[in-house]
């Protein structure tokens, strides 16, 4: 069979730091090809090689039996290559209509006059539209993006992509941002795009996704390919391949814990305007994990108790004492610590080293009279860079030069270190690899076999299972399950969460 | 196709020694600049060379460089007042309002001048943090506000001794003697205002720098959220950050007055577009760009160098804002054209 893409002897520097180191790949029309690799293998780097992001790459990049010089995004889409990016806001303009964003690149390229009325444009945004059969009324049409929900973004965006007719679609991490069903929606167009011989290449950390939809596997490791398997699996031997060794099971090493001291108690909170109010109480040394759909109500929980935001009802109680935190420094001063769910805009600070971002909610700890201690401050970040095995040359290490797992371990480290009285931690595993999934995991679960109570937010079952002892299951704002794992199953989980009221 | 065989070796060494030069270039081309200048004025024009010239010019910078010092504070929370300069003006006119009208002591104008700004800073927050009005657009109307209400007790006149008053007596005070020393007074030979610019830039520098709540209003101008999810009490940070910039207005707008000695209604009109023109200035210093004390201070002074040799080379007066414009390009284009910082950004994230 005709190859659609082939890659031979790809390399990419940046510097000294050699990201890609020798990639060669075939890329099969009608298939799907995963890759899977831990943060920083390279992943990345080679879908902006081959969507034309970086130029400047060793090796040949060969279509229809001629090698073509990819140095340009435009270069990619003239050879048929599109990518879907994992940043969903990278590819939206906010403050355009739907429409407009359907048609941005015509906008761009200037073959929709960017002064033409919406109304003129529809038509058109419609046949963008219809590629994917996203039958959208006139009015959704002629909204602002901003209020299109995430995943129907998401399909803008690929729909977009589509309208080229490519031979080979990028997708990577692209259900990153989706709930179950929004993914299973995806996964329909990804079929049938295949079925019409298109070539995909796809990244994620999901391993169920990959198992899903994949009809090839290859695990990037170090900028080149350690694995090569054609469907059905041999998982332990990909991730055997991606992590260097076995994945296993966070919960071995502790057991199930189960907690006797309830350290937190919600009072008739209500998270939802239409939800109804429960009880619930948190105890120390387990980890509760909260299942839930996007927009079940699991932010809102995880708002709450920090102070974030209030509850629409309900009080609490910490340690017997009523707790009402107006804001999250209300919080944290009483050891209620939260990780939010948006990495990047809720902990990141520009230019900032990893010393500095870990030491920053306790700045006291490494001041004196107020004058910041550098020698001190260096100190807690060596010991958050060794306790948490981040990947990095040293404290002095600008945080935005990390990988997504590294970033994150850096900032769920610097509140764990404290030894919680109560962590929270939305969807701490969101763009990160399943090595950085397990490290973090298990410090988890280690702070509270120390005594902490820790609260983990998901959206994904398998990361619940992976960390949690007890699992809460929140629909639309309500409780709908509250059991021990050993006492409960995937399949009653599931069942909860699907019930009507 | 020279593309696909050399990404690596050679050409990368020869690309990492020329952004070598450029990170030199970003971080001391600055400092070099305002070196080379006082250098080449101190070779070719004799009386640049008296410490006195030195000294006067020092002086002369002290006022734009204290309200950039203050203003340079809001641009670290993110923000940016645009009401210094109205709020210099107004510690000219209320130091003689106290001093010329009501005959109080010099030390009552300096107390009044200082809670004046304190208050006009405190008005600023209010407006943005309780009432969430973006920074340029508070401190726009606040600074209208002022200069017109400044002019309401004084019926829009400037105050001098022997003003004739709204019910036809006579003004009874007016500008004491120590009030006045403010200006020509020194200590040794640094004259005071110098003084107090120093003082106040390395005491600013050190609080910016140095200390744990410089390090929290750093982080709010960078990215308030993750501020605020780490803890930080976000608003009583940038309300503390106005207020901080209208007293360093209202000391500066205390210089002026001395200098003045009588209550200029235009005193301090020309400041705010000078002060902001030094804060940015001071962003490229050192390459951080960001907005820092340390820069402010040398920004003010490189641009205090160029005014005193271009005049005493005998440039005409229109000359002085065609230096300033071209000293705010070059800091810029040091900023934004020749630094790496952005470009670091994605090529250090490979995944």
């Amino acid at each position: 069979m005709q190859t659609a893409v082939e890659m031979r002897d790809i390399t990419m520097s940046f510097g000294a730091n050699e990201v890609l180191k020798g990639i060669n790949l075939e890329l099969e029309p009608g298939k799907v090809t995963a890759i899977l690799g831990a943060n920083g293998a390279g992943k990345s780097t080679l879908i902006k090689v081959l969507s034309g992001v970086y130029n400047g790459y060793g090796g040949t990049v060969i279509i229809d039996g001629a090698a073509v010089d990819i140095d340009h995004p435009t270069t990619a889409r003239a050879h048929g290559i599109e990518a879907v990016h994992q940043k969903i806001a990278d590819g939206i303009v906010p403050g355009l209509s739907v429409a407009e964003n359907f048609l941005f690149e015509a906008i761009v390229n200037n073959e929709v006059s960017r002064a033409a009325s919406l109304r003129s444009l529809m038509p058109r945004a419609r046949e963008v539209a219809s590629v994917l059969d996203l039958d959208w009324p006139d009015d959704l049409l002629r909204s602002d993006i901003y209020g299109l929900p995430i995943a129907d973004q998401q399909m803008l965006l690929l729909a977009r992509a589509l309208v080229h007719e490519p031979r080979l679609l990028i997708l990577d991490e692209p259900t990153s941002a989706l709930s179950e069903t929004e993914a299973a929606r995806l996964f329909g167009v990804i079929r049938r795009l295949r079925n019409d011989g298109v070539a995909i290449l796809y990244i994620s950390h999901r391993l169920g996704e990959i198992e899903d939809i994949a009809d090839r596997l290859l695990v990037l490791r170090d900028g080149i390919f350690v694995s090569d398997q054609g469907s059905p699996f041999d998982w332990a031997q990909a991730l055997h391949a991606m992590l260097g060794a076995a994945e296993d099971d966070p919960h071995e090493r502790t057991g199930e814990l189960h907690g006797t001291e309830t350290v937190l108690s919600l009072k008739g909170v209500q998270l939802l305007p239409k939800s109804a109010p429960f009880d619930l109480d948190f105890r120390a040394g387990e980890v509760t994990g909260v299942f839930g759909l996007l927009g079940s109500g699991g932010t809102e929980l995880a708002h709450g108790i920090f102070g974030e935001e209030r509850f629409r009802a309900g009080e609490m109680e910490l340690k017997g004492e009523r707790f009402d935190p107006k804001a999250p420094a209300d919080a944290i001063a009483r050891d209620v610590y939260m990780v939010p769910e948006d990495r990047v805009a809720g902990t990141i600070i520009k230019d900032w080293s990893i010393a500095m971002i870990s030491t920053f909610p306790f700045l006291k700890d490494v001041s004196r009279l107020s004058v910041m201690n550098p020698m001190a401050e260096a100190k807690v970040g060596r010991s958050v860079i060794e306790e948490f095995g981040v990947v990095a040359q040293g404290a002095a290490d600008p945080v935005i030069s990390l990988s997504g797992g590294n970033q994150q371990k850096v900032v769920v480290g610097r509140w764990l270190r404290k030894q919680p009285t109560v962590m929270v931690l939305n969807e701490p595993f969101q763009g990160v690899d399943v090595g950085a999934r397990h490290d973090l995991a298990e410090k988890t679960r280690d702070v509270a076999v120390a005594g902490s109570t820790v609260i983990v937010m998901s959206t994904d079952l398998e990361e619940i299972m992976q960390v949690s002892d007890r699992v809460i299951v929140l629909a639309d704002g309500n409780l709908r399950h509250d059991a021990y794992l050993s006492e409960t199953s995937r399949e009653e989980i599931l069942e909860r969460l699907s019930e009507v009221e | 196709m020279s593309k696909t065989t050399t990404a690596k070796g050679e050409p990368m060494l020869v690309a990492k020694r020329s952004l070598d030069l450029r990170d030199l270039v970003v971080k001391y081309g600055f400092i070099a600049v305002t070196v080379l200048f006082f250098v080449y004025f101190a070779a070719t024009i004799p009386a640049f060379r008296q410490s006195s010239t030195m000294f006067s010019m020092l002086k002369f910078t002290s006022v734009v460089a204290i309200a950039g010092l203050g203003l340079t504070m809001t641009m670290v929370v993110g923000g940016l007042d645009l009401s210094v300069g109205a709020t210099a003006g107004m510690a000219v006119t209320v130091s003689a309002m106290t001093m010329v009208i009501y005959a109080q002591q010099g030390w009552v104008a300096f107390l009044a001048v200082i809670l004046a700004g304190a208050l006009i800073g405190a008005f600023n927050a209010l407006l943005i943090v309780s009432f969430k009005i973006p920074d340029l657009l508070a401190t726009l109307a606040t600074m209208f506000l002022i200069q017109g209400l400044k002019l309401v007790p004084v019926d829009g006149q400037s105050v001098s001794s022997g003003l004739i008053l709204r019910d036809g007596s006579v003004a009874p005070g007016k500008f004491t003697h120590g009030f006045l020393q403010i200006n020509r007074g020194s200590l040794g030979p640094v004259p005071y205002p110098v003084v107090i610019f120093l003082v106040l830039a390395v005491v600013t520098w050190f609080f910016l720098s140095r200390t744990k709540w410089g390090r929290v209003m750093y982080a709010i101008g960078s990215n308030p959220e993750a501020a605020r999810l780490a803890g930080a009490r976000v608003g009583r940070y940038r309300a503390v950050a106005y207020m901080m910039s209208g007293v360093y207005a209202a000391v500066a707008g205390l210089i002026l007055a001395s200098r003045i000695g009588q209550g200029d209604i235009s005193a301090g009109n020309s400041l705010l577009l000078d002060a902001v023109a030094v804060s940015l200035v001071g962003t490229s210093v050192l390459g951080v760009n960001k907005p820092n004390a340390f820069g402010t201070a040398l920004g003010a002074i490189l641009i205090g160098v160029l005014l005193t040799g271009t005049t005493m080379m005998n440039f005409p007066y229109y000359w002085q804002d065609v230096v300033k414009g071209l000293v705010l390009f070059v800091a810029l284009i040091f900023s934004f054209t020749l630094s790496r910082k952005k470009q670091r950004f994605v090529a250090a994230v490979p995944l």
